[in-house]
């Protein structure tokens, strides 16, 4: 499924993506060129992008669970929207892990940047930082909010 | 093997100046699955995302044999609260 919906053309745009300093040689060698352009190409296609553990109506891991709750309480279209099962694509779920420098699944991007995992996304949305990334991006409408006179 | 409570607690003092740690096991002992509180003086300006960078650097080994990491990382002791 992944390879399927992924441009396989980008391969030197996203090599300076991340900075190096936090990847070791030991990690460096498992990420090939095309696997991170097809990330690369992946992240940047969606406004939303969330690799998790499952599909959006059964996910198969309570952090991914709660990572699709949150989105889905800040009513996020479904066509700005694009989840990726790790699950399904061995390549994807280690992949991921090294382009995004990020040892756990859920992780979220909103154009093309990383935000973060579960915990940062729900401490985002607890903080309003969520609703304010998402209004920033015109991923969701802005709400005015009304004064209390 | 999956790390102890212990271990975890050792290398987070080795990696950090902890001014309050709670580390919890949420596998019922088998080690697979922690969440972590830490305040540290070390996190001063630093961004969420930035603090649990750090965490998960120098946890790095710990947390790839985990099936689950849970982490508030923070600045201030006060923030917990406010």
């Amino acid at each position: 499924m992944f390879r399927s919906v992924l441009n396989p053309t980008i391969s030197s745009l996203s090599r300076n993506v991340l900075s190096a300093g936090w990847r070791t040689p030991a990690f460096r060698r498992f990420l090939s060129d095309e696997t991170r352009a097809k990330i690369h190409a992946a992240v940047n296609e969606h406004p939303v992008v969330l690799f998790m553990k499952g599909t959006p109506e059964m996910p198969q891991c309570g952090f991914s669970r709660a990572a699709i709750q949150v989105l889905d309480m800040h009513a996020v279209p479904s066509e700005k929207l694009r989840t990726y099962n790790i699950l399904e694509d061995p390549e994807l779920r280690s992949g991921i892990k090294e382009f995004s420098e990020w040892p756990t699944i859920p992780q979220i991007y909103v154009n093309g940047e990383f935000v973060g995992g579960c915990d940062i996304l729900l401490s985002m949305h607890q903080s309003g930082e969520l609703e304010s990334l998402l209004e920033k991006h015109d991923i969701i409408p802005k709400i005015e909010s009304s004064s209390q006179s | 093997m999956p790390a102890t409570s212990e271990e975890l607690e050792k290398v987070i003092r080795n990696s950090f100046r902890v001014s309050h740690l709670e580390i919890e096991d949420q596998s019922s002992g088998c080690g697979t699955s922690y969440a972590i509180v830490l305040v540290s003086e070390d996190f001063e300006g630093k961004l969420s995302l930035a603090r649990h960078r750090m965490v998960n650097e120098a946890l790095k080994e710990q947390i790839s044999q985990m099936h689950a990491f849970s982490q508030v990382s923070l600045f201030r002791r006060l923030l917990l609260i406010g």
